[in-house]
């Protein structure tokens, strides 16, 4: 017998070896119909979602990865991936920061955060009941006194089922493309809110999520319903390095705004972006969107730094008359990243006004690609639209691309695109290191101000931290 | 303060400097003048560390120290100090935050503590109005849209904040209208001190009637080829820098 026989026959047996066991925590990589009715049991699923899970899962096979963007990676066999497990169990987690990867601790020290948030970040087994429940509390009760509705999409779907039934799926369709499909078959869970007519949000949704986040597992799934005439900031993320075993992301983001109402929805990305020669890293494709009804408007406003394939365009659709769509973004790639990201405005309604400033940077090695459409429908009469796209270069190693499409079918449209691009000049460097100021305090200070726009957009306390999750981000930029 | 011996450098392959030496001491005034292409720019910018430009012979001291083993921050943390004759922009970056960063970096490397805000926000308001340039300019990004005389005054602005030991203005008079010039010029000679040594680097000695200057140097094909007084500038004018190449010769 060869080696290659042996081979061959060993991981014959422990192929065959497998069992699923329904009883279990974790199921073993694959995916079908099966998979898909574990999820669901698990989480104790009303059978119209099973349906809609197994529907999205049949479409989802007819679909092809898409290939389309500006980004390289290995071929990803969706039956290697495990799509469901627990939370690790007190006892399998690390039981101190002692534990944790020195590098790891160092970053976060760099980006000033607290100890305990550090526990929770690097996924230590700490005792659930510290001080941030308690603030969860006075969070809950206050929204709760505003009829804000704020949970995980798990919880809503037996606390809320009409809302959810109604909405969900409602922006982003099953079928729109092949990682939104996956996701609708098998998401593992994400949040839900609800601001009913009129409201005012009266926090920002996101102190309380950064502390409660981890393990929200890899096909998340966010649903945020404004109703009419009502108001919410939204922040997803954390300037955080997150870690993360599992390697592909697909996360679906909904947002839906009534008449009159407004979503302000804003991301700082960091997932694991790799090593320096590109090992590891997380990849992540998104699907984003909402819909604007009647004198509604949506923003995004993201901030993406992590991640070795980012593959990403939060969007919107202008549905109602005088809707505006708004999309900020500072997406920076290091090393041996790639990022292919940008946004859609769709003007369907008249009147209807979208702004797009888009500020790529790119250093080491990598790719940087902006990617955005511009439609403007046949009864979108005075649709207007300005689009600013910059791009910064940093060494002589990295790209930086821009594909815009533009495509107008009322002549009362009009869209305007400007771009630039620049490098961090040898010049700039030198006039600051002549003032005093080291190569990386430098290019962190250059590339802050050249993202200004966009971080003026930001909650308060997280344009700070942005800036500083540049800074990190950015080091070992300068050679 | 500065000590200058033999000093050869190449920018680009070509040479520049061939053989300059100088001594400057704490509390005096040099000018350099010297045709175009002599080497005066070029001084200032080894001085300071530009990448590009190589150091093929001789040594510099400051403050008692080897500045070819230091980096281009370093020496400015022992207070060298260049103003530049074409300063870059940097969009988005506001001149307060600027000039807050480079007064952090340098307070930093003498173990200062930093100013509050507060208190900085004062000085820079102060540095502003003695060099006449309106408020707004602090919240500007560093030079960004400001004319040729508005990026002048705002080097000048930087080093009164920044108060360094050697102050080396590079051509900071070109370009300059009469009342910008006296703006200049004032700045400086409100800064002399003891304990401060300045290196103008000038074509004209127009320049020399507002700042009295201790020596006179002229700068020819890379090397000092005559030192003298505030005289020797006004022979310059009136004869021009042919009679001293045909002395050299």
């Amino acid at each position: 017998m060869s080696q290659e026989q042996i081979d061959k026959a060993i991981a014959k047996d422990y192929a065959a070896g497998f069992t699923t066991d329904i009883e279990s925590d974790t199921l073993p990589p694959g995916l079908t119909e099966d998979t898909i009715r574990f999820i669901s049991a698990k989480k104790n699923e009303p059978e119209w979602l099973l349906e809609w899970r197994l529907e999205a899962f049949r479409v989802w096979l007819e679909m092809e990865v898409p290939e389309w963007a500006h980004v390289h990676y290995p071929e990803i066999n969706f039956q290697e991936i495990s799509y469901y497990s627990q939370p690790k169990s007190m006892e399998d987690r690390p039981q101190s920061l002692d534990e944790i990867d020195p590098e790891l601790l160092a970053t976060y020290e760099k980006l000033g955060i607290p100890l305990h948030e550090q526990e929770v970040l690097a996924g230590v087994a700490v005792d659930v009941v510290f001080d941030s429940v308690s603030v969860a509390t006075t969070f809950r009760e206050k929204l709760a006194e505003a009829g804000v509705l704020f949970c995980s999409i798990s919880e809503a779907v037996h606390a809320y089922p009409d809302l959810v039934r109604k909405y969900l799926g409602s922006v982003v369709p099953r079928k729109d493309n092949f990682y939104a499909a996956l996701n609708s078959a098998v998401f593992s869970d994400g949040s839900f809110v609800y601001i009913p007519k009129g409201v005012r949000c009266p926090m920002e949704l996101s102190t309380y999520f950064r502390i409660n986040e981890a393990n929200t597992g890899q096909f998340e799934r966010t649903l945020i319903v404004a109703d009419e005439g009502s108001h919410v900031s939204y922040l997803e993320g954390c300037t955080a390095p997150m870690r993360d075993e599992n390697q592909l992301h697909a996360a679906v983001v909904e947002l839906v705004a009534m008449d009159d109402a407004e979503i302000k929805y804003s991301t700082v990305q960091n997932w694991y972006p790799g090593d320096a020669e590109g090992k590891g890293g997380i990849y992540n494709f998104v699907t984003k969107r909402g819909l604007a009804h009647t004198n509604a408007k949506i923003s995004w406003t993201q901030v993406e730094t992590g991640s070795a394939v980012t593959w990403k365009y939060p969007s919107c659709i202008l549905r109602g008359d005088n809707s505006v769509g708004e999309f900020y973004s500072v997406a920076l790639t290091n090393n041996m990243q790639q990022a292919d990201t940008g946004t859609k405005m769709i003007h369907l309604g008249k009147n209807t006004r979208s702004t797009i400033i888009s500020k790529g940077i790119s250093a080491g090695k990598s790719s940087n690609a902006y990617r955005g459409l511009v439609r403007v429908g046949p009864a979108a009469k005075g649709a207007r639209n300005y689009t600013q796209c910059d791009s910064l270069l940093i060494g002589d190693k990295c790209a930086a691309h821009t594909f815009p499409y533009i495509e107008s079918k009322n002549p009362t449209g009009i869209v305007e695109h400007e771009a630039t691009t620049s490098k961090v000049s040898d010049d700039q460097l030198y006039l600051c290191q002549q003032r005093g100021l080291d190569p990386e305090k430098a290019v962190s200070m250059i590339v802050n101000g050249f993202c200004k726009e966009v971080f003026k957009e930001l909650p308060m306390e997280f344009a700070v931290e942005a800036g500083k999750l540049l800074e990190v981000s950015l080091e070992g930029s300068v050679g | 303060m500065l000590s200058i011996k033999d000093l050869h450098a190449e920018v680009d392959g070509k040479t520049i400097l061939k053989g300059l030496s100088l001594e400057i001491n704490a509390g005096e005034v040099h000018a350099i003048m010297g045709p175009n292409g002599s080497g005066k720019s070029t001084l200032g910018h080894v001085l300071s560390g530009r990448p590009g430009y190589e150091i093929t012979g001789g040594s510099v001291e400051f403050m008692g120290k080897d500045i070819f083993e230091m980096e281009t921050e370093e020496r400015a943390h022992l207070g060298l100090f260049l103003a530049f004759q074409y300063p870059v922009e940097i969009p988005g970056v506001s001149n307060m935050e600027f000039l807050k960063a480079a007064v952090d970096a340098v307070r930093e490397s003498r173990d200062e503590e930093a100013f509050d805000t507060v208190s900085f926000m004062r000085k820079a308001r102060e540095a502003c109005t003695a060099v006449d340039l309106d408020q707004a300019f602090l919240k500007r990004g560093v030079n960004e849209g400001f004319s040729g005389g508005e990026k002048k005054r705002n080097e000048l602005m930087q080093m009164m904040l920044l108060e360094p030991k050697l102050c080396i203005l590079d051509e900071t008079d070109s370009g300059l209208d009469i009342d910008a010039l006296q703006v200049v010029a004032n700045g400086v000679n409100t800064m002399r001190a003891e304990d401060r040594a300045f290196l103008l680097v000038t074509h004209y000695q127009r320049l020399l009637d507002y700042i009295k200057p201790d020596f006179v140097h002229v700068l020819a094909d890379g090397r000092i080829v005559k030192s003298g007084d505030k005289t020797l500038a006004l022979e310059l004018e009136e004869k021009g820098y042919g009679w001293l190449e045909d002395e050299v010769a």
